[in-house]
């Protein structure tokens, strides 16, 4: 029997030959990964009903990331009560702050994720570590209490969209585009409950890092995962991270699996898209975006925090000033990445310009602390959602993009298309 | 199983739980707190209006965005009995269950209410009447692992019980 790769997944896990669309599952988990604001509820789950053990310390990946630094008394609390847990539990992989980031982040480079394993979070956005051939899928607290402490979740299994990519990405062109143009289609539901399986020869061209970007926004069309099968790519990854190569199983679906739906991406015709206020199903092409003034520029979160990412922001900024009236606030994702963009001097250049530089954490793209925008506040951010108060006051108005966009919106202080920016001045490069 | 309650009808596809919690409350789990901004952001007289046994009644895709089941404990600790959307994301419809919060998927919903309607909806049966008009309707009743979590008390109570 022909399967998708969810299904050889899942299938694997339960130890059965074949599992098909709609069957309810109990399947053992290899990943918790774990922050500070859904953990905390689910340990007081488990406290309040004697139930306060943790099925495998060693699988548990903990990682404050929402609002750390604590940015108030009662942030600091929930800090504190996921460190006591840590500490009474004996959690192997423990981030402290200053040492870790956003959790997504961290785990995706972590060596700890090998493909043909599942992944749990309290995160809507766990669906990232799927770019590794993994089947990552996002829960609420009770879920996670449940698989801290008996190592399982039930689910149904999936229905499996397919995403076929073809050609090469131009220049000035991202895998960002390539997920809000796939939403823009499918719509903010069209992926709804399903996983979204990625291939096609255009894959081989992008970088793991591009690909993380691919699978982190599933959730943003519904998805209960977004997965890429294992290749080359995928492989050398790996290795480079150190994740034991026997724990790989790089299952590949069957040609002639079914699929609810099978999309093609023609890679070559794709422009910039930018998604309009306030859905991420809202992506047009950035010609319709140009011109529109903003108040303040966003890069970062785990869906575009990533060294790549900082690197195209610093080949735009270089020898270039953030607007006047534009507020630009710079993200790295985890503390490696800063690490590394302090070594290849982009910081600087990112200061020089009259950007704010930021410590490692969600900050503001879910509005909590960092760039809280304010009433009828324009944001241009390479975030993953835009919805009403996403990122503060509900009449502040959110537009996604890649971190190039951002960079070159910055710049000119209304949306731009970083293919049209003028060549930066001589004296100030 | 039967439930009557009077409904809020919000005619919009894609509610998200950005709207339905703000994440400028999720330095808090407590149900109580998060309850007094419950869809603020959708709706800023909704914590005031809401009343014990009322029932939100949406369009598709309700409950989308992030994973915080603080969207399922702040609508629960403000009353709202039931949920009637004509589609549920995926991780809200697990939090729903999970809790023991009944959700009801049925074609078309908001158009079939209007705000203050009376609604009877008999769960184990699948059907529900609108009290106004008269209509009855039919859905999927919930599956049987749905039930089975709820007459536990709840996931963790269903998991301790066998024994896991």
């Amino acid at each position: 029997m022909s399967m998708t790769l969810a299904e050889k997944i899942l299938a694997h896990k339960v130890g059965r030959d074949v599992v098909r669309p709609g069957e309810l599952l109990e399947v053992p988990v290899d990943w918790v990964l774990a922050h500070e604001v859904t953990t905390p509820a689910a340990i007081k789950m488990l406290e309040a009903r004697e139930m306060d053990r943790v099925w495998n310390p060693d699988r548990v990946v903990a990682v404050p990331d929402h609002t750390v630094p604590a940015k108030d008394i009662a942030s600091a609390k929930l800090y504190q009560r996921l460190r006591a847990w840590v500490q009474r539990h004996g959690i192997k992989h423990w981030y402290e702050v200053g040492r870790g980031g956003i959790a997504h982040t961290v785990f995706e480079a972590s060596g700890l994720p090998a493909p043909g394993e599942v992944v749990v979070s309290g995160d809507s956005h766990t669906p990232n570590a799927g770019a590794l051939g993994t089947f990552a899928t996002g829960i609420g607290s009770t879920d996670l209490a449940g698989a801290i402490y008996a190592g399982t979740i039930w689910l149904r299994v999936p229905e499996t969209l397919r995403i076929e990519l073809r050609g090469r990405l131009g220049p000035g062109v991202y895998a960002k585009d390539i997920i809000l143009e796939v939403i823009r289609r499918i719509g903010d539901d069209g992926a709804r409950g399903m996983a979204m399986e990625w291939g096609g020869e255009g894959m081989a061209s992008l970088s793991m890092e591009e690909r993380f970007t691919l699978t982190n926004m599933a959730v943003e069309a519904g998805g209960m995962t977004g997965i890429i099968p294992a290749d080359e790519v995928t492989q050398a990854y790996l290795r480079e991270k150190g994740t034991p190569e026997e724990r790989w199983h790089c299952f590949q679906p069957d040609p002639d699996a079914e699929y609810a739906q099978v999309v093609q991406v023609d890679l070559d015709r794709l422009e910039p898209v930018v998604a309009f206020p306030n859905r991420p199903g809202n992506g047009r092409p950035i010609s319709e975006a140009v011109g529109i003034r903003i108040d303040q520029a966003y890069v970062g979160s785990c869906t575009n925090g990533r060294i790549s990412d900082l690197r195209e922001v610093a080949r735009i900024l270089k020898g270039r000033q953030v607007a006047p009236w534009v507020r630009m606030i710079i993200v790295p994702a985890t503390q490696e990445i800063y690490k590394q963009a302090l070594r290849e001097g982009l910081i600087e250049i990112f200061v020089e310009a009259g950007a704010t530089v930021s410590y490692p954490s969600c900050g503001a793209c879910l509005g909590m602390h960092t760039g809280v925008l304010g009433p009828n506040d324009v944001c241009i951010s390479s975030t993953n959602r835009n919805f009403t108060g996403r990122m503060g006051h509900p009449t502040a108005q959110i537009y996604l993009a890649s971190p190039a966009v951002v960079a070159a919106s910055a710049v000119t202080g209304h949306i731009t298309d970083p293919r049209t920016l003028e060549p930066a001045t001589e004296e100030a490069a | 199983m039967k439930v009557t309650g009077r409904v809020h009808v919000y005619a919009r596809d894609h509610i998200n739980t950005d709207e339905i919690i703000p994440a400028r409350y999720l330095t808090s789990d407590d149900p109580a707190y998060l309850a007094q901004h419950v869809m603020e952001d959708l709706d800023p007289d909704f914590p005031k209006k809401v009343r014990p046994g009322d029932i939100v009644v949406a369009g598709k895709n309700f409950g989308t965005g992030s994973s915080r089941e603080h969207a399922v404990w702040a609508l629960k600790a403000a009353g709202v009995e039931m949920v009637i959307a004509e589609s549920f994301a995926n991780i809200f419809y697990r939090n729903a269950i999970n809790n023991g919060f009944l959700i009801v998927e049925l074609p078309n919903a908001p158009a079939h209410f209007e705000t203050g309607d009376q609604v009877e909806v008999d769960l184990t049966g699948g059907t529900l009447r609108n009290l106004r008009t008269g209509q009855a309707l039919t859905f999927q009743p919930l599956p049987e692992f749905a039930i089975k979590v709820r007459e536990a008390g709840g996931y963790l109570e269903y998991l301790k019980a066998k024994g896991t």
